[in-house]
């Protein structure tokens, strides 16, 4: 029988004692969910995130959760996860590429069924002919689910937004999915130094009578509730039923903000932000043009950089502030579409200086003297 | 659920609506009624927008009355022409997506065994062919494999009603029908069968001109799944709008596919499932 005990989050996330562990993204994401408090967790695999859903099995084996098995497909363990919020319980699972796409239809409906729901996605091509690769593409199409959207850079990040990611999920007030993205083996299954509260601690249990809609367990008032209603007719009512509750889940992806800055530290992070040039990025393409800065301070150039850890929701006024004084905004990405620049091309106010790129995709890393290359250009 | 949880806060009776107040009154919680009590009660449905003569309403109506504990019953629908009465069942229950219900019904019944152990909760998954046969069947198959502790109740009424009437894999060959424009050209899907040999410990299937008997399938399955595993029942529930016959001809629909043998009610219990029902209809005799 395992014995954890119970403490506050801030507890666990910022006063505990830290230990360091040189871990995979993937253990990273068990080292999470073994702190999470999680009732129950669904299972199916995928290449290369299955690793870590292995992992979370064998912590349902020592005892960490109730409850784990393995769906037959991405869509029906989205539905069985979406059953189980709805059921009243916290619940975690993990997917990536082909599984988001097989999943995409239940995403709109964790959110607009207002489910706190968190699933790890780890990003990996979705073309034909079929790959395993890295690319982070699936994000683009994950962008305006309704779901928050948070980017893990490495394990370190992963560890955090996981274990974080379930306490800004189920504030009342917000109380919406939120995926957690990591790039594909770059993440996963590369070993790195990891900093974890300590593993007899965790997360309070979730309480289902805070969800701001009735839990589906006929426990609860009123009797006659449909989750959620069928408003399907052709008339005015339902068109603005339909309207403010889009605008109901954009807004608590809002509301989510002073969470969002409360336990990661903000949407952004930065680094340097007075400089000339700056690299905008998320996920693994931040750490590329971290050595890229290095490199360049070594050639004369000085370069800042804007971390985006929270794309949904999107940090418009922080980029506006922190890109609005530098002449270059160097956009790195992992993706063929270059789905970041076009995000960020549409918040700043002079948009002819970001530079759309450098960008892999298939498969491919990015070696620093792409970015450098680049900086140079806007240098010269 | 708590027997106070559904009267109204005092101060409260007069705001409530009046089939709420009809709900708390004189509804069917907590009181073992059944189809032999039908307008004695206030239903769970509370009329509902469905066609003159569907069979389905009438199959619907029955199945909620035939709930063995409706007071600890959560249904997980889909979409589809049930999904339009949904709104208006005084059970918590749930519309997901299309296909998708036997999963969402996973992952319910498994969040309440953990909060609510050792006490009664039933999921009951209620959807069309379209959804059960078609769209959702990895879904359904597997929620069965699994023996996933759940109700399967399939409204069949051999189409795609809610669209517009086009062919199901429950529509019987040679029917022409939308998207099927010179006929279906394979029969219509054994679904019992496959039922059975997923795993099932109970499978029914019935029709709504003899309520007692639907009502005993629906029970019966209910009960099986509560204690034994996945249960089964198929309602015939013939589609006046879209196989174009009167609303009033919808039971003799029924009859009349019986009497030329295309169309018959049974009954399978798997060994387990049948002491067990023998031991619950014992113990109330």
């Amino acid at each position: 029988m395992i014995t954890q005990k119970i403490v506050d989050p801030d507890y666990l996330f910022f006063q505990s004692e830290r230990s360091k562990m040189f871990i995979t993204g993937s253990e990273a994401v068990s080292e999470a969910i073994k702190r999470a408090n999680v009732d129950m967790a669904i299972a199916y695999p995928i290449t290369p995130q299955s690793e870590s859903m292995h992992l979370v099995g064998d912590l349902y084996a020592e005892g960490y959760l109730k409850d784990y098995f393995r769906g037959e497909n991405e869509f029906s363990v989205m539905s069985a996860v979406a059953g189980a919020a709805m059921g009243g319980v916290r619940v975690f699972t993990a997917t990536g590429g082909p599984g988001t796409m097989r999943a995409f239809e239940m995403f709109p409906t964790w959110a607009g069924a207002r489910l706190p729901v968190v699933c790890a996605f780890f990003t990996r091509g979705v073309n034909s002919p079929l790959t395993i690769q890295p690319d982070t593409i699936e994000m683009a199409y994950m962008l305006d689910t309704g779901i928050m959207i948070f980017h893990a850079e490495n394990a370190q990040d992963l560890y955090d937004m996981l274990l974080k990611a379930f306490v800004i999920a189920e504030q009342p007030e917000v109380h919406i999915p939120v995926g957690v993205f990591a790039d594909g083996f770059f993440v996963t299954h590369t070993r790195d130094e990891v900093s974890t509260a300590p593993a007899d601690l965790k997360l309070p249990a979730y309480d289902p009578y805070s969800s701001p809609v009735p839990v589906m367990d006929m426990n609860n008032v009123p009797l006659r509730q449909m989750r959620d209603p069928f408003v399907m007719k052709s008339n005015f009512i339902s068109y603005a039923a339909h309207a403010s509750w889009q605008q109901e889940v954009a807004a608590a992806a809002q509301r989510a903000r002073r969470y969002i800055d409360h336990y990661l530290g903000g949407l952004v992070e930065s680094e340097n932000p007075g400089a000339d040039i700056m690299i905008v990025a998320s996920g693994t393409a931040v750490s590329q043009g971290r050595a890229a800065i290095i490199a360049a301070a070594g050639e004369g150039i000085d370069v800042g950089l804007l971390k985006i850890k929270c794309l949904r929701p999107f940090p418009t006024e922080e980029i506006k502030a922190l890109t609005r004084h530098c002449k270059a905004i160097i956009v790195p990405e992992f993706n063929r579409i270059g789905w970041l620049a076009r995000e960020i091309k549409a918040v700043v106010e002079d948009n002819s200086k970001v530079v759309d790129g450098p960008r892999v995709f298939g498969g491919m890393t990015m070696p620093t003297e792409m970015i450098l290359e680049s900086i140079r250009r806007c240098s010269a | 659920m708590k027997s106070d949880l559904w009267q109204i806060s005092p101060g409260f009776e007069e705001v409530m609506p009046a089939e709420y107040r009809e709900l708390v009154d004189n509804g069917p919680f907590g009181k073992k009624l059944g189809v032999a009590d039908m307008g004695t009660f206030k239903e769970l449905l509370e009329e509902h927008p469905l066609c003159a003569g569907c069979g389905l309403a009438l199959s619907l109506r029955l199945t909620l009355i035939a709930l063995p504990n409706p007071e600890d019953t959560i249904i997980v629908g889909a979409t589809g022409c049930s999904s339009l009465a949904f709104p208006q069942v005084s059970v918590h229950n749930i519309h997901s997506l299309f296909g998708n219900q036997n999963a969402v019904a996973t992952g319910l019944k498994r969040a309440l065994s953990l909060r609510f152990p050792g006490q009664v909760k039933d999921v009951v998954v209620i959807a069309g062919d379209g959804a059960t046969c078609d769209i959702g069947l990895e879904a359904v198959v597997h929620s069965w494999f699994r023996g996933e502790k759940l109700a399967t109740i399939m409204l069949d009424n051999e189409a795609y009603a809610n669209t517009g009437g086009q062919e199901s894999g429950m529509s019987r060959i040679g029917t022409v029908l939308n998207m099927a424009p010179q006929g279906k050209k394979f029969s219509k899907v054994n679904f019992p069968e496959i039922a059975k040999a997923a795993g099932c410990a109970y499978v029914a299937v019935a029709e709504p001109s003899r309520p007692k008997r639907l009502e005993q399938a629906v029970r019966r399955a209910i009960l099986v799944a509560r204690e034994i595993g996945p249960a089964y029942v198929q309602l015939f529930t013939p589609c006046p709008t879209n196989y174009k016959f009167k609303p009033s001809e919808t039971l003799s629909l029924i009859k009349k596919r019986e009497q030329e043998g295309v169309f018959q009610t049974m009954e399978y219990l798997s060994p387990e499932a049948e002491a067990y029902i023998k031991q619950i209809e014992e113990a109330k005799r």
